[in-house]
């Protein structure tokens, strides 16, 4: 292949990177070194005395009960797993029937869609709503009619419920999306060749459709994992405050707590190394998979 | 297609509509809210039909707020608004040089800044909240408009995005330009960016949605009520005792921080669905 024109202008070109690559150096590189940097000492929050400690802080996390970071770990992978799998599955379902040559596609398109734009603390305010024991619709319907007392601020298991609710409700439009894009993008012919075959409309889905939804499928997995992982703060925060007691204090809640209200800055700090790697891993799992992707 | 039985034709719409149903039932409820009188609100259950209060309502979330904070949801609105524009038209502008450069110019560290943009996406606020709240309050930024928005202007997805359609661009069109004695920056001006207008578009909905609805960052580097965004007074005032909350005023200004995303995402439907579809690539 020839080579392309370029422009040939000293100087211009880092002109115009410039303003990119001054924000990335500040904002990105410095701030993350620091953390990396400040993983491994401890400071007293006053003071600013910085005390060597090597890996003193990460040892800690996964030492000290006090600070009960495995727990608040496996809290994140339940929490990150089920909002997946259900903001997944039931998207894909409403999908495939928006799909449909029915009226009022464009309608329930619409519909599906708009919630992208609740922000993810909306998204918590939205649910506290109806769930608050005082004034929520639903948590009086539920003791009221049913019987059943809703405190999510004393219950573990129904403010993890109420977590995941309010971060699917959320993420469904974002998959909605996706998916309806990959089916769209499903020749008609197979499927009408395959229904001129016999296979019943079960069938056509698992063994056509599915499969050829498979790289939106694998892309809207990590999509949905880093924002169960990552994207959820503002839920939680709003929703149980981490409550009760630690119990829903998920990894992005607990480094912001540690931090910012605990003023650990060491601690914090080594959990934000560890975010990064976890970060860095979904990152380079998606990419391989696009490389791969590309290649067939 | 062979299945047309009543039952088969009838079957989607009954899902799609409680769908639809569980979609909106928060929303109306949260209006509700924002058209009764607190007392209505506390005397469980509440009704689920809107009262006359609406003008009352909103008038006092946007002229004075919750009585329990103090700021007006007008500040908020126009904070939120600051924020949400500075953010999208920045990352648009920075990430549109960015590419232009990496694209059509030839020049030493071209792969260094590359990997530099690409890297940032494995580095998102939240794990690094700590040191770059320090950053920002070094440089004296905290609690200004600037603080909010330069850290949030980086944005590898549309230097990605632009990139991409910069490479589809044929390149005759840049060497015509010069053969023309055109600068290269008046061939960006003139012919570029205008032919560039559509992915522009597309970022423009995502990014300005993104900016609308940052919370993690506002909450750390806003500490006064003059720089709240909407999200973050809405958190504030729903502090502390249930029964001192002022709901009404919370949940008027809830559907004021819903409505002009939602707003975006409906008119401009075409090129949202174009920019979310196209950053996977």
């Amino acid at each position: 292949m020839a080579k392309q024109y370029e422009f040939r202008i000293k100087g211009l070109p880092y002109l115009l990177v410039l303003p990119q690559m001054v924000i990335v150096f500040i904002f990105f590189f410095w701030p993350a070194a620091q953390a990396i940097w400040q993983s491994f000492f401890l400071q007293d929050p006053f003071g600013g005395q910085y005390i060597f400690v090597g890996l003193e802080n990460y040892q800690a996390l996964f030492t000290d009960e006090a600070s009960a970071y495995a727990q608040s770990f496996w809290v994140s992978v339940f929490f990150a797993v089920s909002v997946t799998v259900l903001a997944m599955s039931l998207s894909l379902f409403l999908a495939v029937q928006a799909n449909k040559k029915i009226r009022a596609a464009s309608f329930y398109k619409t519909m599906m869609i708009w919630p992208y734009a609740v922000a993810t603390l909306i998204a918590g305010v939205l649910w506290l709503f109806m769930f608050n024991p005082n004034v929520g619709v639903v948590a009086w319907f539920l003791k009221h009619r049913l019987g059943y007392e809703w405190q999510h601020l004393l219950n573990t298991g129904q403010a993890l419920t109420l977590l995941i609710l309010a971060a699917s409700w959320r993420q469904m439009s974002y998959n909605f999306v996706f998916f309806l894009a990959g089916l769209q993008s499903v020749p008609n012919d197979f499927i009408e060749a395959a229904a001129i075959d016999g296979a019943g409309p079960a069938r056509r889905f698992w063994k056509i459709i599915f499969p050829i939804l498979s790289p939106t499928t694998f892309y809207l997995l990590v999509m949905n994992l880093v924002y169960g992982f990552f994207e959820t703060f503002p839920i939680v925060h709003q929703v149980t405050a981490g409550g009760p007691g630690k119990s829903t204090a998920i990894l992005v809640y607990k480094v912001w707590r540690d931090g910012v209200v605990n003023l650990d800055l060491g601690g914090s700090s080594a959990q934000s190394v560890i975010l990064m790697l976890m970060v860095i891993g979904l990152t380079i799992v998606q990419f391989r998979f696009i490389e791969r992707r590309v290649n067939y | 297609m062979t299945e047309h039985s009543r039952f088969r034709r009838v079957l989607p719409h009954v899902f799609l509509i409680l769908a639809v149903m569980v979609i909106l039932f928060p929303i109306w409820l949260v209006f509700t809210a924002s058209t009764r009188t607190n007392a209505e609100i506390l005397s469980a259950p509440m009704p689920i039909s809107p009262g006359p209060h609406f003008l009352e309502n909103y008038r006092r979330a946007i002229l004075e707020g919750s009585a329990n904070m103090g700021a007006s949801a007008l500040t908020m609105l126009k904070n939120s608004f600051i924020m949400a524009m500075g953010i999208a038209v920045g990352k648009i502008v920075v990430s549109l040089l960015a590419a232009y450069a990496i694209v059509f110019f030839d020049f030493k560290l071209r792969a260094f800044c590359f990997w530099s943009i690409f890297i940032t996406l494995m580095l998102p606020v939240e794990v690094r909240i700590m040191p770059t709240y320090k950053v920002i309050s070094d440089l004296g930024l905290l609690n200004t408009y600037a603080g909010l928005i330069l850290p949030m202007v980086v944005s590898a997805t549309a230097v990605f995005l632009f990139r991409q359609f910069f490479l589809s661009v044929p390149r005759e069109i840049a060497e015509a330009s010069q053969i023309d004695g055109a600068h290269a920056m008046q061939f960006f001006r003139r012919i570029l960016v205008p032919m560039t207008r559509t992915p522009i578009a597309a970022m423009f909905v995502i990014q300005f949605i993104y900016g609308w609805n940052q919370y993690l960052w506002p909450l750390l580097i806003t500490t006064k009520q003059e720089y709240y965004t909407l999200l973050i007074g809405i958190n504030r005032m729903l502090q502390g005792a249930d029964v001192l909350i002022e709901w009404q005023i919370v949940m008027a200004t809830t559907m004021l921080a819903l409505i002009p995303p939602a707003l975006v995402v409906v008119v401009m439907q075409k090129q949202f669905i174009a920019g979310m579809t196209d950053t996977e690539k």
